[in-house]
């Protein structure tokens, strides 16, 4: 809990539901009826409209992204360390705007929402969702906000996805794109730590096969498991080793099959914590759509066409520890955008903290995020001054 | 202005698309941005050169030289650059190759050892040369295969790359009638253009 709001935070904040009457037609083929999008945003909109950054969220992420919801708060959003006034994405500079995707549980329509054509919840029904569909639902927020053009989409690992793919689906949409932690599709051992997710959850006894809702019970364990591979997966063996070493909770073994290194109970705390406050169908969504996110596919596979559709400029960064999208996956980014022609900045930063690094402010990530982000502000300048001359 | 700058500028045709290895704090490609309206991007590994040049709006890749150019593919650049880092690089050869692989023509400036200095250093005191120009000590150096000018040329020769203009300069980037006189002896600088 806060006992004051620090002056570097946006302070307060109070989420806000959109609804969107025009049906959805999505990539699987089906179409959402309408929907909600929750939302939440910082600073101010400028008379030109020219200053709005998207933030866009990863697997578990969500439309709150800084500041504190109540003075009751234990923690301020997921990415406070980058957004609030004189942060990298400055909240005296920029309109920030950050959503709850589509399929998600924190508010947007999305499993545990009810189907307007039954009356009843989607759960498993929940049709299935991918980054192109967020982009345009993101894109008609854009719309609904008054915001033609994005001075910059920016996003950490399926939200880096998500920046690529505005970058492709609506070039005359945003100046720049930040895709940081990201890949430009998953490998077959991203895919198989989803799968080993996806089956633990859908396992559970307590899955019903994604009716866990009308039975008034959760896949506890299930999401449990999912989680605590996941999170393996967002760590390095470097910062676990760092954060746990073999650090025994007791002191000695105990001989049976309790937790007895802190890494165990870590995991174990992590796993039940994230059970408790996220939605297993959400789960499967996200992971399939992380799956399924392949922006070449449209283009014969090949990445440097799909790219070519981009017209903003782009900054990729990766860190070294991270094996989940290792700096390889982002310089088959880069390198892509170097063929196609486009204007691109790319740092690796030295990290300890593996894939979980995008969310640390880690100093020389922060100076290359600032760094990017006066450019961007300074095509904000330029397009005011275009907006005042004509 | 830096004269080397001026000096290479007249060889890049206007909107050329050029890397520029080791590419610093972006000056050069800043400037023939401006005066050339080329497409840029620069290569570099260094942190705080890497901010700088996303600050001055330069297309700044983190990558190391020593690693190879092999993300690139064949001639898809107009122009391959390097200036001052060819001495750094722990094959010098192996990257030109790659930059001639990877740009239809090549520029390249390095500082010549063969300098009457560096040859004074080196036959008075019996110790490898420190200057203002060149002020590290053998040990902490990153300048690890220095070359002369005549090396560099039998270099060329011997994989049979032309050299298409060479222009020698002393260390303030000036071109002098001595060093056009006698390069290798009285030239600190050299910026060569080449190709395969």
């Amino acid at each position: 809990m806060p006992k004051t709001i620090p002056e570097d935070s946006v302070g307060l904040v109070e989420p806000q539901t959109l609804h969107f009457a025009k049906p959805l037609p999505l990539v699987c083929g089906r179409t959402l009826p309408s929907y909600d999008l929750i939302i939440e945003t910082y600073g101010e909109l400028n008379e030109s409209a020219s200053n709005g950054i998207l933030i866009c969220h990863a697997l578990s992420g969500h439309h709150h992204v800084a500041g504190y919801h109540s003075m009751d708060d234990r923690k301020p959003g997921w990415w406070d360390s980058a957004v609030g006034p004189g942060k990298p994405i400055d909240t005296d500079r920029f309109f920030v705007v950050a959503l709850n995707n589509l399929g998600g549980c924190h508010g947007s329509t999305g499993p545990n929402s009810t189907n307007p054509e039954t009356g009843e919840l989607y759960g498993p029904d929940f049709p299935m969702v991918t980054a192109k569909d967020w982009v345009v639902s993101q894109a008609r927020l854009a719309d609904r906000l008054g915001i033609q053009c994005w001075a910059a989409v920016i996003g950490g690992s399926l939200g880096g996805m998500q920046a690529m793919q505005w970058a492709i689906d609506f070039p005359d949409r945003l100046k720049h794109s930040l895709v940081i932690a990201a890949a430009p599709k998953l490998s077959a051992q991203n895919i198989a730590f989803n799968e080993v997710a996806r089956q633990a959850i859908s396992k559970d006894p307590g899955f019903h096969q994604g009716r866990y809702r009308e039975q008034e019970t959760i896949p506890k364990r299930g999401l449990m498991l999912a989680r605590m591979v996941g999170h393996i997966t967002y760590l390095s063996d470097d910062s676990m080793a760092d954060k746990f070493g073999r650090d025994l909770r007791k002191g000695k073994f105990s001989y049976d099959f309790d937790a007895d290194f802190e890494v165990e109970s870590y995991l174990r705390y992590q796993g039940e914590t994230f059970s408790e406050t996220f939605d297993a169908n959400t789960y499967l969504l996200m992971t399939k759509a992380l799956d399924y996110y392949d922006p070449a596919a449209d283009y014969d596979d090949d990445l440097v066409a799909a790219l070519s559709q981009a017209t903003c400029q782009f900054l990729v960064v990766s860190f070294t520890t991270d094996w989940r999208f290792s700096p390889q996956r982002s310089r088959e980014i880069v390198d892509a955008l170097i063929a196609a022609g486009k204007s691109v900045n790319y740092a690796e930063i030295e990290a300890a903290q593996g894939h979980d690094a995008f969310l640390i402010p880690i100093p020389r990530y922060m100076e290359i995020f600032n760094a990017y982000m006066d450019r961007v502000s300074s095509s904000v300048e330029k397009s005011e001054e275009v907006t005042n001359a004509s | 202005m830096r004269a080397d700058l001026e000096i290479i500028q007249e060889w890049i045709k206007p909107g050329s698309r050029l890397l520029d290895l080791g590419c610093g704090r972006g000056e050069l490609l800043s400037y023939l941005t401006e005066n050339r309206g080329i497409q840029g991007y620069g290569l570099e590994i260094n942190a705080d050169d890497i901010t700088a040049c996303i600050k001055a709006g330069i297309n700044v890749i983190q990558q190391d030289l020593n690693q190879g150019l092999t993300n690139f593919t064949d001639n898809s650049f107009d122009v391959v650059l390097m200036t001052q880092a060819l001495q750094t690089v722990r094959r010098p050869d192996m990257v030109l190759d790659e930059m001639l692989r990877v740009g239809k023509e090549s520029i390249i400036t390095f500082p010549n050892f063969g300098h009457w200095r560096a040859r004074g250093y080196l036959a008075f005191r019996g110790k490898m040369p420190v200057s203002k120009f060149l002020p590290y000590t053998w040990y902490n150096t990153p300048n690890i295969h220095f070359c002369t000018f005549k090396d560099f040329e039998a270099l060329c020769w011997q994989k049979n790359i032309h050299i298409l203009e060479r222009t020698v300069v002393d260390s303030q980037h000036r071109d002098r009638w001595s060093t056009r006189l006698w390069p290798n002896m009285l030239g600190e600088i050299a910026i060569y253009r080449v190709t395969k």
